[in-house]
């Protein structure tokens, strides 16, 4: 089984080489996509194979590495699952470069990164040693860090490459840090060496702290999500679908590795921690993005949102684990990786869209766009399915992870720690609250680009994206609506994950009548996406037939009404600007440090008006200026030391020697 | 035989609240304009509306895209469907597991996602401020539903909305101060949800303060019939459910026979026509607030729906 793994890992690798040969031989880029979707379509066929076979681990070690350690591979059904959720989203975004490739300006420069940034990742899933693991990680992060500055002739590109690297860099040395402490001197970088050996509770707590800072920055957990909404949108569409919808579940797979598998038993305060972030990252991520009007942006930002979904998923579990509730741990844990697995279909969805968009017009800026709908159909209805998916609305698949979320957290007064019992309905309420402002960032979206009027002569003039584009599109579509109506068949598959990671697992759902969802006890609550799809298409259906049978089916088309006051300009719709300022007002202030500035003309001058705002990210602010400021007046302060006479330097060489025995002596 | 019969009084249900809705708006329209010394319109009126817009031809701006003509089908059947599944006469209909308190209030929030994406299609300024509104209360309104419904459900061990109505009716309730506080927000939630004054005038037609109205300025004909009988859809939705929850008597339980369903029938006649004067004698002694102040309003009932959830979740072990 690895040896399949193995060797699409490693064509992934080669397939890198496609790109120099880009332009040298004739569709180059068809062959490396197309060899990344054979490729990503075996990994596919591998994960769902180990996860039917009950997920029993395969392990291989290969003489390569380390002498003394070597490179440990396995299989699991926690690496099943995300290997899944990795290759299918690496399998629609190569067929969907396929197409969007031709409008690339230097195709090259990302045919060369593109497969190796797929290998990257499926090599973290697979890593069962902590060097194998992060050598991969670090594999991941340069690669991805290629693409997102493959389009280098643009300042702003470049800024979120170094912005980018510098948080990759800091979130690689905290895993770094954080393996060494679990490996302890003996050197045991094995994972499974690393199970065998519990930490103590004050090193495990100092783990879980540097995972969450490790793993938590390339999720995009706030407040260390700043590098996020600027690097996914830089990068090519399908690479930015790949980096948001794909690279950090690699992140929370790595958080559910070390957390869940490697620390051993949670303490109390773990899931109450996690749970907090996700509950912060949630409403933080979804307000910043109902104030972007970068299309890519605000689905860069909403990806922040469903991380913090995620983790409010995973820490029930974790809070529920340490108390000795493996059955509801179960739940929780399967409402988070449901979830990891939808919002890799729809974010996906709605990045390809908005490279559809982006490809067809030149815009990113949505108060340019307008009107789409009319001359990009398919994209238009696809878009709307991945709206609606993340909107959490019924019956589609965002929903029944948000369900299955709140069933876990209706679960909790069952909790005896009296933090957790105050910090979960609070969590709870925030979860609601962000779920509601999704609904109203994606009105937004989808409204101010593919309704309405033209903004601008790009939209006017756009036309609808090819048949791969829409092909891989309609695919993920396809499964956001297979995923929301049959949702038991994906939370059995979880099943053997949650038992491999908590011990316990929710019952079996795909033998029960109508394909219902009833994850504790029927009494209790229960879901039938099915029923509501079915209600809704018949609900739909019989008004509208007999309407247009009895009483008329006479359509005429006339003038916008607007209440007898309609302009023809199409400045005067509604912008994405004016579509958030409501909630603007409500939050501003204290979100955002929201500052309107109105420069009014005085009467008699023949100046425009002009009305700007100012939004500040908090994290900016808070976290990273402060440490950039230290940073900096650190470097000066040390700056003279590079100006000593070398008597000085060896003074200071010397120095340094004695203190570290120093150490040494003390240490032992 | 008995399925037979389960899916005869779920198709009752169903032509029940759809036949029922128009009337309730109809009394609250009339006792309305009694109460402001109008003689006001038969409470039959919403009927001939109704008819009479489907009759119309549907006029449709130039721009109009297929989402438009869709959208008013898509509201009016998430609305039936989420109305449907709330008990008014029996508890345990024979579809009523197929979506709990949370997937009810979720249909709401899909119906008017695609109703305020509706507003913006045509590109009108009015459009837009209608949904870019609607939006905002919603995104307020809806956690406080959901805080609300997460109280219910701690109280009555369910989030099945025909467990709760049964829970209610049986003898362990008691009297307790999350209750108060969810039916307090819940009220508070049902007016702004149905565009009810303080929060929006049903009424209104000046530019300025309208914003349900806004939205759904663009539509004709039998389009803008779908999304008047959503709209009374959804006020006898909210009275149902709070006539369910915090009136639940005389409701019948499944398979009672056919007695006690026309008990049933009769008690929520009595209780749609309670909530339908109690809405008017509201709305006819209170003033419209600025759009502004409504995330106070709203704040209040997120405010009481949390504070009753917190206090669940400290007393239920001591």
């Amino acid at each position: 089984m690895l040896i399949v793994a193995a060797l699409a890992i490693l064509a992934l690798i080669l397939l890198g080489l496609g790109g120099p040969l880009h332009g040298r031989v004739p569709r180059a880029a068809v062959w490396v996509y197309g060899g990344g979707a054979v490729a990503c379509a075996a990994l596919l066929a591998l994960g769902l194979a180990a996860l039917a076979a009950g997920g029993g681990p395969v392990i291989a070690t290969l003489p390569v590495g380390l002498p003394w350690l070597r490179a440990h591979f396995r299989i699991d059904a926690l690496s099943a699952f995300f290997l899944v959720v990795v290759n299918l989203g690496g399998l629609t975004a190569s067929l969907y470069g396929i197409g969007y490739g031709a409008h690339e300006r230097q195709p090259g420069r990302v045919l060369a990164f593109f497969t190796p940034f797929l290998a990257g990742m499926n090599m973290v899933l697979l890593a069962d040693d902590a060097f194998a693991f992060l050598l991969s990680w670090e594999f991941m992060s340069l690669s991805s860090w290629l693409l997102v500055v493959s389009n280098h002739r643009q300042a702003d590109n470049l800024y979120a490459g170094y912005v980018y690297l510098v948080m990759a860099s800091m979130g690689t040395f905290a895993l770094l840090l954080g393996f060494g402490l679990l490996a302890g001197s003996e050197g045991g970088y094995a994972f499974e060496t690393i199970r065998a050996q519990a930490p103590g509770a004050g090193l495990a707590a100092l783990v879980l702290v540097l995972t969450l800072l490790g793993a938590g920055s390339k999720a995009g957990v706030v407040p260390l999500h700043a590098w996020l909404p600027l690097a996914h949108p830089a990068a090519p569409s399908h690479v930015s679908a790949l980096m948001s919808g794909v690279m950090t579940k690699v992140a929370v797979y790595g958080f559910v590795r070390i957390a869940f598998d490697l620390l051993g038993e949670p303490d109390w305060w773990w899931g109450l921690v996690v749970l907090l972030l996700g509950g912060l990252t949630s409403v933080m991520g979804v307000l910043y993005a109902l104030m972007q009007h970068d299309l890519k942006r605000l689905l860069a930002y909403h990806t922040v949102e469903n991380i913090g979904i995620i983790y409010i998923g995973l820490g029930l579990a974790l809070a529920f684990q340490a108390q000795g509730f493996p059955g509801i741990a179960a739940l929780g844990l399967a409402a988070g990786l449901l979830h990891v697995l939808n919002h890799s279909l729809f974010k996906s969805l709605l990045f390809f869209g908005s490279g559809a968009v982006l490809a067809a017009t030149g815009e990113r800026d949505m108060e340019k766009l307008g009107g789409l709908i009319h001359r990009m159909p398919v994209t238009a209805l696809m878009f709307l399915v991945g709206c609606a998916a993340i909107s959490a609305l019924p019956p589609l698949n965002g929903f029944v992870s948000e369900w299955m979320t709140f069933q876990a957290i209706l679960l909790s007064p069952q909790l005896s720690d009296w933090t957790l019992r105050f910090a979960v309905p609070a969590v709870g309420a925030v979860l609601a609250l962000s779920a509601a402002l999704a609904a109203t960032c994606f009105v937004k979206a989808f409204g101010i680009v593919f309704l309405g009027r033209p903004r601008s002569g790009q939209a006017s003039g756009a036309a609808e994206a090819d048949r791969w584009q829409i092909g891989s599109m309609a695919a993920l579509a396809a499964l956001c609506i297979v995923v929301g109506v049959v949702p038991g068949l994906f939370v059995d598959m979880l099943g053997p994950v949650a038992e491999l990671l908590v011990g316990d697992r929710l019952t079996p759902q795909m033998g029960l009548p109508w394909l219902t969802l009833v994850p504790v006890a029927e009494a209790r609550s229960s879901y039938n996406g099915l029923l509501l799809l079915l209600f809704i298409t018949v609900s739909t259906v019989i008004p509208a037939l007999v309407i247009h049978r009895f009483a008329t089916r006479a359509m005429r088309r006339g003038a916008i009404w607007d209440c007898g006051t309609p302009s023809a300009d199409p400045a005067t719709q509604y912008t994405a600007g004016s579509f958030a300022q409501p909630i603007r007002r409500v939050f501003g202030t204290t979100v955002f440090h929201a500052r309107e500035h109105v420069d009014m003309p005085l009467p008699g001058e023949v100046r425009a008006a002009r009305f700007h705002v100012d939004l500040k990210d908090l994290a900016w602010d808070l976290f990273y200026a402060p440490v950039a400021r230290g940073v900096a007046a650190a470097a000066d302060r040390m700056n003279h030391l590079q100006f000593l006479t070398i008597r000085r330097y060896l003074t200071l060489v010397f120095a340094a020697l004695v203190l570290l025995l120093g150490v040494l002596a003390v240490w032992h | 035989m008995a399925l037979i019969v389960e899916l005869v009084m779920q198709g009752v249900q169903m032509a029940l609240v759809l036949a029922l809705a128009p009337l309730l708006t109809g009394v609250v329209r009339l006792i309305k304009a009694r109460l402001m010394g109008r003689r006001g319109p038969s409470p039959l009126q919403p009927y001939r509306d109704l008819l009479r817009l489907t009759r119309k031809e549907a006029v449709l701006a130039e721009n109009a895209s297929w989402l438009f003509r869709t959208a008013p089908y898509l509201v009016f059947a998430g609305m039936w469907v989420a109305a449907a599944l709330i008990p008014t006469f029996a508890t345990g209909l024979i579809f009523s597991w197929a979506g709990d308190l949370i997937a009810i209030v979720a249909l709401l929030g899909s119906a008017r996602f695609f109703l305020a994406l509706a507003g913006m299609d045509v590109g009108t300024s009015f459009g837009g401020i209608g949904s870019s509104r609607e939006m905002m209360i919603a995104s307020l309104a809806e956690p406080a539903m959901l805080m609300i419904v997460f109280t219910l459900s701690l109280v009555a061990g369910s989030t099945q909305l025909s467990t709760v109505a049964e829970f209610m009716q049986g003898p362990d309730v008691g009297l307790r101060v999350s209750l108060a506080l969810a039916l307090v927000g819940l009220v508070i939630v049902a007016l702004a949800e149905n565009a009810r004054i303080p929060v929006d005038n049903p009424a209104t037609h000046l530019e300025l303060t309208m914003v349900h109205e806004a939205m759904v300025l663009e539509y004709s004909g039998r389009h803008l019939a779908m999304i008047e009988a959503a709209a009374a859809l959804k006020l006898l939705l909210y009275v149902s459910l709070i006539a369910c929850v915090f009136a639940p008597w005389g409701v019948a339980s499944a398979a009672e026979g056919p007695a006690a369903y026309a008990a049933g029938a009769l008690a929520y006649a009595a209780k749609l026509l309670g909530g339908g004067v109690l809405l008017a004698v509201f709305e006819t002694s209170i003033a419209k607030m600025r759009v502004f102040r409504v995330p106070e309003f709203l704040g209040v009932a997120l405010m009481l729906g949390l504070l009753g959830l917190v206090l669940l979740f400290v007393t239920r072990s001591l």
